[in-house]
């Protein structure tokens, strides 16, 4: 059985289908990227895998279970257990600190560890900024304590939309590179992106237009291990070019 | 976590909060003063009523007990009257000083020029009095009937010789009969037939406006009745009663002889009518029930209006509260949007923000009590000339009353939280 299958969704907004019969299957421990023009449904499409968003039509399993039928209740503890998020816009809350964002998620999962959380962020490289507020973070550190966030309670998939979108070349690689790590470790990703770069590195790419599938393709060169091996060195660089 | 996140927000939207904190002060202060005022000021409200225009009416014994025994209203006569030259010796009693006015009256019937016929009242208007103290004041229903409206001429005026044979009328008489002010209306009394001039036309709001009034003299002329009065109304400054002067006015032989001094020398309105009668040759004098019920009434209407002052600032509190958190909420919906994205359920979002506002509304309600007893302070020296004690009643019922404001302030707020779906706040318009 896949971990998540779509069959035949539509997501129509009076005369817009912003997905219109869209399957898919993504198996445990994939990685695949979305790619598609602005206004293609790719947000569309994440939102309801996340459980954030129903489907007008279709069926939405995720490990079995129809996700389109949960009520509300029940979708915000599926995505708790299940799903972390990582957003183009970082959504990190601005009065708490790198190790009190990464908290609060498992605040709302279970109970806070700041030893977990602070391991956390040390997997990202972050350690040292643990008591740093998001405002003395670079774009590049709070999306990563964003992705610390996404897996501090051990999702089963990973959901990215547009994760370096707003970040430079530098911290992109460096985003990627944690996205690696994740799926060395058996994470399952999706990965919406705009950068064909980033889309690339991927096992599979599927591409949409007008909330269809149009294409999918898969990554022949697919190897695995591309990532940075020092994290340190990297931010050292990165502080100098700041 | 929640401690921390509590922190966040109240430091950070510490504006916000703060006027919340002020709206709620302003509603459980205005709430906690009237309430304070209300319930420690029943007495004093009554006490300040009774003070003014307390009246006394006195009749003849003969008809007073008539009236007592067949619960009817002696028009006419049993033929028993009180006599007009003691009328004087009302201000010479012990306590003649709280005597503020007082006006004698008699009626009778008589036929008018269409051949109906109508009640005529004489009475004092202006009546100039020269005191054995050396004092002059001026009695009469000129200013025991002041909320008589004049609908048409003046006030008759005694002290003109002019207006010697005047009257005046009420408007639904006067309406009947087509008279207006300057116009002479011929009666025949049961005695004799005068000519009157009529000077006004008033609007008393009741029985009266079916009625004439003129000079005491003249009435007694149209029905033979010289030197003759049926009744005396009197306006006297009264201590409200107490157990003393309750028993005292059902026998005051059934007191010591220091209570009855002490009795005899308190302004009671049983003292005082006691007092009237030993001057006034077979009368009995009596507090007007009808005055007291009036005062009843009054202080009824007086509570209505601080419990509608009361309401009013707490929809107030509720409508600036409820404006004020929604702000609050709206400018964190990406914060919220994003703690339900991770997982906070809807309970848990409603609990902090709920929580928040509460800490905020405490804050508020204890400085706004304060504040409100200091207000009901101010209002009990200046309205009732004496301190507001502090009802421990109060307290609860302000931070009841304070629950429910906010409570009910925090509704739409939470609304607009519970439909707030992460999906639209988070990808910031896809
Ligand atoms: N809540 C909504 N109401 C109406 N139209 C919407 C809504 N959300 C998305 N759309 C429309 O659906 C289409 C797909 O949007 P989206 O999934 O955000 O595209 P993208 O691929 O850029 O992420 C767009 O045309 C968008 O305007
Ligand atoms: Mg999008």
């Amino acid at each position: 059985m896949s971990l998540l299958e779509l069959k035949h969704i539509y997501k129509i907004y009076g005369e817009l289908h912003a997905l219109d019969d869209v399957s898919l299957k993504v198996e445990k421990g994939e990685w695949v990227s979305i790619m598609g023009p602005s206004g293609s449904g790719k947000s569309t499409m994440m939102n309801i895998i996340g459980c954030m968003d129903k489907p007008s039509k279709g069926e939405v399993l995720l490990d079995g279970v129809d996700i389109a039928k949960e009520s509300a209740k029940n979708l915000t503890a599926i995505r708790r257990d299940k799903i972390g998020l990582i957003f183009q816009q970082f959504h990190l809350v601005n009065y708490l600190t790198a190790v009190e964002n990464v908290m609060l998620a498992q605040y709302y999962h279970s109970l806070p560890d700041e030893k977990e959380a602070l391991e956390a962020l040390d997997r990202v490289g972050l350690a040292d900024r643990a008591n740093h507020l998001p405002s003395q973070l670079s774009g590049g550190e709070q999306q990563r304590v964003c992705v610390a966030r996404a897996l501090i309670n051990y999702p089963e998939i990973i959901l990215a939309d547009e994760p370096t979108g707003n970040l430079d070349e530098a911290n992109e690689e460096i985003v990627v590179d944690l996205f690696h790590k994740l799926h060395d470790e058996g994470t399952t990703l999706i990965v919406v992106t705009h950068d064909p770069e980033v889309a690339e590195v991927a096992q599979r790419t599927l591409v949409l237009r007008n909330g269809r599938l149009h294409k999918e393709i898969v990554n022949q060169n697919f190897t695995g291990k591309i990532h940075f091996e020092d994290m340190e060195s990297f931010r050292k660089e990165e502080k100098g070019n700041a | 976590m929640f401690i921390r996140m509590l922190r966040g927000t109240l430091l950070r939207q510490w504006k916000k909060m703060l006027m919340i904190a002020f709206t709620i002060a302003l509603g459980a202060s205005l709430a906690s003063a009237m309430l304070s005022v209300m319930l420690d000021v029943g007495d004093k409200v009554n006490q300040e009523l009774k003070t003014y225009g307390a009246n006394i009416t006195v009749v003849p014994k003969a008809s007073s007990v008539l009236t007592d025994l067949y619960d009817v209203e002696d028009e006419n006569g049993t033929g028993a009257y009180l006599r007009e030259d003691e009328l004087g010796k009302i201000k010479t009693i012990f306590w003649a000083f709280n005597i503020v006015d007082y006006s004698p009256f008699v009626s009778t019937q008589v036929t008018l020029p269409d051949g109906s016929e109508a009640k005529i009242t004489g009475s004092w208007f202006n009546h100039h009095m020269e005191l054995p103290t050396g004092e002059t004041l001026d009695a009469g229903i000129g200013s025991m009937r002041s909320w008589w409206e004049i609908t048409d001429g003046t006030w008759l005026d005694e002290q003109n010789a002019a207006q010697e044979n005047s009257a005046m009328i009420g408007t639904t008489l006067a309406e009947r009969l087509g008279v207006k002010a300057g116009d002479t209306l011929r009666l025949e009394g049961s005695a004799s037939a005068l000519d009157l001039h009529i000077v006004g036309v008033y609007d008393a709001g009741g029985d009266e406006d079916e009625q004439l009034f003129a000079p005491l003299n003249t009435v007694q002329t149209l029905a033979d009745l010289d030197g003759k009065i049926d009744s005396i109304e009197v306006s006297a400054l009264t201590t409200p009663d107490n157990e003393l002067a309750e028993r005292a006015a059902k026998d005051p032989s059934s007191l010591t002889v220091a209570q009855y001094e002490i009795w005899y020398c308190t302004a009671y309105a049983s003292s005082i009518c006691y007092q009237i009668q030993e001057v006034i040759t077979d009368s009995v004098a009596a507090p007007v029930r009808q005055v007291a019920d009036s005062e009843g009434a009054i202080l009824e209407k007086t509570q209505l209006l601080m419990i509608l002052i009361t309401i009013l600032s707490l929809i107030g509190a509720a409508l600036g509260i409820c404006n004020l958190v929604t702000a609050s909420v709206m400018e964190r919906s990406g914060e919220i949007g994003l703690m339900k994205a991770i997982g906070a359920q809807n309970g848990s979002v409603s609990g902090l923000v709920l929580t928040e506002i509460f800490i905020t509304a405490i804050f508020g309600g204890v400085i706004g009590f304060l504040a409100g007893f200091g207000f009901a302070q101010i209002i009990g020296h200046t309205v009732f000339g004496s301190a507001v004690t502090l009802k421990p009643m109060v307290i609860p019922i302000t931070a009841v009353l304070v629950v429910l404001v906010t409570l009910a302030g925090s509704i739409p707020a939470i609304r607009m939280l519970l439909r707030l779906r992460p999906a639209e706040v988070l990808h910031g318009g896809h």
